[in-house]
């Protein structure tokens, strides 16, 4: 993985110490809050409800066990013991004090880790699929572009000051794992007819109270030009977006409005400019960024193959983690583990100090050192030989690490919601665990099949409702919380914005709801092999509507 | 004329050092309990703490400065907005580590 040069580490230590200077003033009077805010921004530093809340920036998701246990250290010691991990493969903490912030983002620095652009109007932490660099489909491991964007965007001087924030998300394979079609800016790797190595450019996808799926400027730009034709796109972005409202200002209403075709005219116009100056990747320095992301040396482990079927035969739930949990290698000798964040009833994304240094042990241990996170709130070891499979499983089962449900009906989003967001309207954890408790049984979960429940606690959609295949949107009103509910979103490759059912639900009956919906599917499906989304998308909304308020169509 | 009784209003903010959510006390210093939170029953009280906050504003003692109506019950104030019952009892889940533990195991 990517190591800091001497430019990475002066560049985040000169950030440490300008940004603990900032909080020295602030502490002392010297500074306002009204100058200070935007400083403490541009350093992940929010304040929500019951305290300031620190952003810790994961790049492309992707950390190590020394750094997963640095984040474990900062849990115990300067917050109360755990973490969140978010759909943007970062980590928050909820509970920091303003004056140890100095203290945290040193700690940080020591393992080449931030919290620079986490949040303000600026490129945010570049995502990328969370199998990069192990998945069997993958065309090119997404990671190196991803560091190039990063090193290219970290306070960039033209980009800082964006109309509004700017996220980009970049996927390795046709297989859409980083939803790259509701980002600002979507990039998918590719190669072209002479099998040299490009990106399918998307641009103008976003959630929040607007969402529009990105559209497709380029079907093949050459790698080389990667940084001239992002510049063109900031550049047409930065110059257009609108400053006079802030919910107008991000790229996707820039591409509604003006229309893709102009639009994408214009950032040709300005590319031309750009494509054979300065920014014109040379083939040695993406050579050298990609020797950092190189796979670890997997020897072969045949021996795995015979004795996980035995062990699958001898255990039952540990067939069903591997089943659910355990994903094709492209070595087939390894795997690729998810460890679940989403125990049933638990706090979707949450982990303990303890269970962060569990996975780094593991990770050391069985995954060649290697950890992902992913924006669906989960872990992933990305290589586990699979004669280790069963030792991994033992350890991950002492600590509450083990649930057998990625992709199912448990395998939740949920945003903080107004639990801990100052923004939010509404709570999504506690809808959340009920949902999981509700569904809880592995039968009826694995009956159910892959179904994703996404839920947001206010418009802004950190929780990504409107990809839910059943999306839950909290707001208030009349001074209490209601839940209305979309269905048939989806943030893979055939992107989806989910449509709203009719009147929302209240707290306590938005779980019945819910179960209605889930029965609807089970009674429409053609099969078990019908998944939820293909259901909907065959047979529409109708069903699912005229069983959610049939008693009030009959009480009309 | 009928006049509707004000509702009571009480004056809250974070405090600036860790952040924590504070309400203003009777004796004029901050408190991290509701229950403690000197009560304005009428506008020249309302006032009062409206420049009281102003002040530790400007003295950076606390952020995000507000005033508040609650609900004067038997258990103490209550505020009439969700929002503001969260930030005074704190999240609506045991969101504690060793809780989030034992329901994994449990499962």
């Amino acid at each position: 993985m990517y190591r800091y040069d001497e430019f990475d580490h002066a560049f985040v230590e000169a950030r440490v110490n300008q940004f603990s200077d900032q909080v020295a003033r602030r502490l002392s009077g010297e500074i306002s809050e009204d100058a200070f805010k935007p400083l403490r921004l541009m350093n992940g530093v929010y304040l929500q409800l019951h305290a300031y809340m620190l952003r810790v920036a994961i790049p492309y998701g992707t950390l190590n066990g020394r750094q997963m246990r640095k984040l474990a250290h900062i849990a115990r010691t300067y917050d109360r013991g755990y973490g969140h991990f978010t759909t943007r493969q970062n980590i928050q903490y909820n509970w920091p004090a303003l004056s140890d912030m100095p203290a945290i983002l040193k700690e940080l620095a020591e393992v080449e880790m931030h919290a620079i652009q986490t949040s303000g109007n600026c490129i945010r932490n570049v995502t990328a699929d969370h199998f990069a660099g192990a998945a069997a489909d993958e065309v090119a491991d997404p990671r190196p572009y991803a560091e190039i964007l990063r090193q290219w965007s970290s306070v960039h001087p033209e980009f800082s000051f964006l109309p509004r924030k700017f996220k980009i998300a970049v996927t390795g394979s046709e297989r859409d794992r980083a939803a790259i079609q509701v980002h600002d800016i979507g990039l998918q790797l590719k190669k072209d007819e002479q099998g040299r190595l490009g990106f399918a450019v998307w641009i103008g996808g976003g959630q929040g109270r607007t969402p529009i799926l990105a559209k497709k400027i380029r079907d093949f730009l050459p790698e080389a030009d990667l940084l001239s034709y992002t510049t063109a796109i900031m550049r047409v972005y930065n110059l257009h977006g609108r400053r006079d409202n802030k919910y107008k200002a991000r790229i996707k209403i820039l591409v509604h409005e003006t229309g893709v075709e102009q639009l994408s005219a214009e950032i040709e116009a300005e590319w031309a400019h750009l494509k054979d100056g300065e920014l014109k990747l040379p083939d040695a320095d993406i050579a050298a960024i990609n020797a950092y992301f190189a796979p670890p040396a997997l020897g072969p482990r045949a021996e795995g193959w015979g004795e996980l079927a035995a062990w699958k035969k001898s255990d039952p739930g540990f067939a069903e983690w591997v089943g659910r949990n355990v994903a094709p290698h492209r070595h087939p000798d390894y795997a690729m583990v998810t460890i679940s964040l989403k125990p049933i009833g638990g706090i979707p994304g949450d982990a303990s100090a303890d269970q962060m240094d569990a996975v780094a042990r593991l990770a050391e241990e069985f995954g060649h050192d290697e950890i992902r996170i992913t924006h669906e709130q989960n872990l992933v070891l990305p290589h586990v030989a699979l004669a280790d499979l069963e030792p991994l499983y033992r350890a991950l089962l002492t600590d509450g690490l083990a649930t057998a449900n990625a992709g199912l009906i448990t395998d939740i989003i949920a945003c903080p919601g107004l639990d801990y967001c100052a923004l939010a309207n509404a709570r999504s954890i506690p809808v959340a665990q009920e949902i999981s408790n509700r569904f809880g049984d592995p039968k009826r979960q694995a009956e159910i099949g892959e179904l994703k429940i996404k839920i947001s606690g206010c418009i802004n959609a950190c929780g990504h409702h409107h990809v839910g295949h059943i999306g839950i949107l909290g707001v208030e009103k009349k001074g209490a919380e209601l839940y209305q509910i979309s269905l048939g979103g989806s943030g893979d490759e055939n992107a989806s914005i989910g449509q709203i059912t009719g009147r929302g639900f209240e707290p306590g009956e938005i779980t019945d709801a819910i179960e209605t919906i889930v029965d609807t599917y089970l009674a429409n499906r053609t099969g078990a092999e019908e998944s939820f989304i293909e259901c909907y998308r065959r047979i529409g909304a109708d069903p699912f509507k005229a069983a959610l308020y049939s008693s009030e169509a009959e009480a009309a | 004329m009928k006049t509707t009784r004000m509702k009571t209003k009480v004056l809250t903010a974070n405090r600036l050092t860790d952040g924590i959510s504070v309400w203003l006390g009777a004796n004029g210093e901050w408190t991290t309990s509701l229950r403690d939170a000197f009560l304005a029953r009428h506008e020249d009280a309302v006032a009062a703490i409206e420049a009281a906050g102003q002040q530790a504003l400007a003295d950076n003692r606390v952020v995000d400065v507000n005033v508040i109506e609650i609900e004067e019950t038997e258990s103490g104030p209550r505020p009439y907005r969700l929002r503001e019952r969260i930030r005074a009892d704190g999240p609506t889940i045991d969101y504690t580590p060793a809780a989030a533990a034992r329901v994994s195991q449990a499962a």
